[in-house]
């Protein structure tokens, strides 16, 4: 497997850095700090003893033991990120870029939040480095998501509402970079999945591939061989890197779980790859959601993680290239995924990881009962109580009109 | 490229580039104010491509891209609309400001061919920086088109000399980190950038980035030559907006937004009033249809 990216940050034609000329520096400081810090065994250990310390990795690989006897196909194994200190995988990248922060003598971070989890997490991170945090999140997010907002004010950090375009998560991304852009002499931007303008897309997958670097060595131990398959959940992409990039050279089929939300052929989805043209978002050439003119059109899905109208410009790439098989899950398949991991393991998972565990079950079906798969369990469900039950209710109550 | 170079040259100083957000709030007004921004003296016209998504832009552009966006406004539209204002009169360059994407769906070639077909002269693309650039950039010079470079006071000395040596029109200088929008202070190594970029290119530089008072423009001249004034402008758009809606209202409209600029820029002084060496005479209008 090549190392992408290029020197000039592209997968294949995708990603490389298209941004205002005033932050072609800063990204170029930013690469050469990356770089610096990667070589640094100091810095590496550091990066881990945190992730150990203060996140409680090594997260456990877990066999379903029920739930694969409920679906009768292939074995089920969870890699599960859900027990990470803040509840998902984002705090994984939080803390190698915070750290890069402190390396780089930059004492504010920036972040775009969606749901608020990589907001809670960027905002843990500085409040336990000592780092100031503001954190951009869309106005309609910032209605949704009451609770996320008090966690990351709890923890220290300024919360800014974003008026502008959609009030979304596109939009806070705009709005970060558009604070950085003003602010860059003294600000790190901590961009929270694997997309935007090079090097963010492969610094965030060189914080995140600890957790299929893990799961393959624990996946060893375990059965003492290698998943047939993987499935992942992808909004941006993120956890679905960290996961896949240590099988890329292995033969094991990699899967990736794109929001279907209301149907693909709805107006109501993120399923990127399979309705989305290429274009540019936030710095980087990829697949989006656009109308025939290129005008970025607002996703949707249920689960706040996975609505983004773009994809990490890698993912673009392993598609192209058919390393990486990338699936529907509608908003209905992943629910009932969600419930089934209740009442058969005990664990809630997150919307966002319901996607890549409704993923497995299909594909669980079509396989033997010595054959495996490894499940990427990004996050766990607390977050996501009062959608699930909101979501219940007024399923109960069309029932019951019906 | 030759109207381009014949309007902007080193030896209009002090050049104003106006930029308006075209279709804002119609195609109508931007004709309008086109034409007024012309007879005002301006020496090129920077018409902006609304997008759903400006990283480059303040809050005021953003509304105007939201206003012009509600009414169907298009890169393709845009560009066919030069052809309508050639019609009309206006004689001076056109450059066309549009993020990336939406010239990658328009498609490059695509774009070449409706700048040749309906008289445009540049090309700005904020969102794309220099070392992306290159097969554009190679387009556009076969095609005679300029594609116009931004610098900034964070632009390394060996990125600035590349960007120096392979521009063409003018070089776009950035006079502040952040976005587009008025503000009061440049960035306060503005000059020192400015003397840089002198030295690492022939071509003419104008300033750009919250230029919005003659105070500015007066600290600024003996350091570049021209400037580039965009959302103190579409501020004031932005302030008629039922008056440029209605047909009855719009020329005095317009002709009011100029007394304001005239004003705030100074225009009439002799800041913004040397106009030696013209390649045409821009100051009266030509005769319009009333519409």
């Amino acid at each position: 497997m090549i190392q992408q990216p290029n020197t000039m940050g592209r997968y294949g034609e995708f990603g490389g850095k298209f941004v205002p000329e005033t932050l072609m520096y800063a990204l170029e400081e930013l690469e050469s700090a990356l770089n610096d810090a990667m070589e640094d065994d100091t810095f590496i250990k550091d990066y881990h003893q945190t992730l150990k310390d203060y996140s409680g990795r090594p997260t456990p690989v877990t066999f379903a033991k029920q739930l694969t006897e409920e679906i009768g196909g292939a074995q089920i194994y969870l890699k599960r990120e859900d027990l990470n200190h803040t509840g998902a995988h984002k705090i994984n990248n939080a803390i190698g870029q915070g750290l890069l922060a402190l390396r780089m003598g930059k004492q504010k971070i920036v972040a775009e939040t969606g749901a608020g989890q990589h907001g809670v997490a960027a905002a843990t991170v500085a409040a336990y480095l000592g780092l100031s945090c503001k954190v951009f999140m869309g106005k309609k997010d910032v209605e949704r998501q009451s609770l996320n907002v008090f966690r990351m004010k709890l923890l220290g950090a300024e919360v800014i509402p974003v008026e502008s375009g959609s009030q979304t998560l596109k939009d806070a991304t705009n709005e970060a970079l558009r604070y950085w852009v003003t602010n860059v002499e003294d600000t790190f931007y901590l961009i929270g999945s694997v997309v935007g303008p090079h090097p963010y897309p492969m610094l965030v997958r060189n914080f995140q591939r600890i957790i299929g670097d893990e799961a393959r060595e624990q996946f060893k131990e375990l059965t003492g061989g290698l998943p047939d398959a993987i499935t992942a959940c992808v909004g941006g992409g993120s956890n679905a890197i960290g996961m896949f990039y240590a099988f890329l050279d292995d033969d094991v089929r990699l899967y990736g779980a794109e929001a279907a939300g209301k149907g693909v052929e709805t107006a109501h989805h993120a399923a990127t790859l399979k309705k989305g043209r290429k274009g540019v978002i936030h710095g980087s050439l990829t697949y989006l959601i656009q109308d025939d003119d290129g005008q970025i059109q607002e996703p949707y899905s249920i689960s706040a993680g996975l609505d983004y109208p773009g994809i990490g410009p890698e993912h673009a790439y392993l598609s192209d290239t058919g390393r990486v098989k990338y699936e529907s899950v509608t908003d209905e398949q992943a629910l009932l995924a969600l419930k089934q991991l209740c009442e058969k393991e005990g664990i809630l998972p997150a919307l966002e990881s319901a996607h890549a565990l409704a993923l497995a079950t299909r594909l669980a079906k079509t396989l033997t009962k010595d054959q495996s798969i490894l499940v990427c369990l990004s996050g766990r469900g607390d977050k996501d109580v009062h959608t699930i039950m909101r979501t219940m209710e007024e399923e109960n109550t069309n029932e019951a009109t019906k | 490229m030759k109207r381009l170079n014949n309007y902007v040259n080193k030896n209009n100083k002090m050049l104003f580039i106006p930029f308006i957000t075209v279709g804002d709030p119609n195609t109508e007004t931007t004709i309008e104010l086109a034409l007024e921004l012309q007879a005002m003296g301006a020496h090129a016209l920077e018409l902006g491509i609304p997008y759903s998504d400006p990283l480059a832009d303040g809050p005021v552009i953003q509304r105007a891209s939201i206003r012009s966006l509600d009414k169907g406004m298009t890169l393709a539209k845009a560009m066919k609309l030069v052809e309508v204002l050639r019609d009309r009169g206006l004689e001076i360059p056109v450059i066309i400001f549009t993020y990336y994407n939406l010239l990658l769906q328009l498609t490059e070639e695509k774009f070449v061919e409706y700048a040749k077909a309906y008289d445009i002269d540049g090309l700005l693309v904020p969102d794309l920086p220099f070392e992306e650039s290159i097969s554009l950039r190679d387009m556009c010079a076969n095609n005679g088109i300029a594609l116009i470079s931004l610098v900034a006071p964070t632009t390394s000395a060996t990125r600035l000399q590349e960007i120096g040596k392979a521009s063409h029109g003018f070089l776009y200088c950035v006079s502040s980190l952040g976005v587009t929008g008025v503000r009061q202070d440049f960035h306060p190594d503005v000059y020192s950038f400015l003397h840089h970029v002198r030295k690492e290119s022939s071509l003419p530089i104008a300033v750009g980035f919250g230029v919005s008072s003659a105070k500015q423009i007066i600290a600024l001249q003996d350091h570049c030559d021209g400037f580039i004034v965009g959302s103190a402008i579409i501020k004031e758009v932005e302030q008629r907006l039922s008056l440029l809606e209605d047909e009855e209202t719009r020329c005095q409209a317009v002709r009011d937004i100029r007394k304001v600029l005239e004003k705030n820029l100074d225009y009439n002084d002799e800041v913004l009033g040397n106009h030696e060496g013209t390649a045409q005479n821009t100051q009266t209008l030509p005769t319009r249809e009333t519409s």
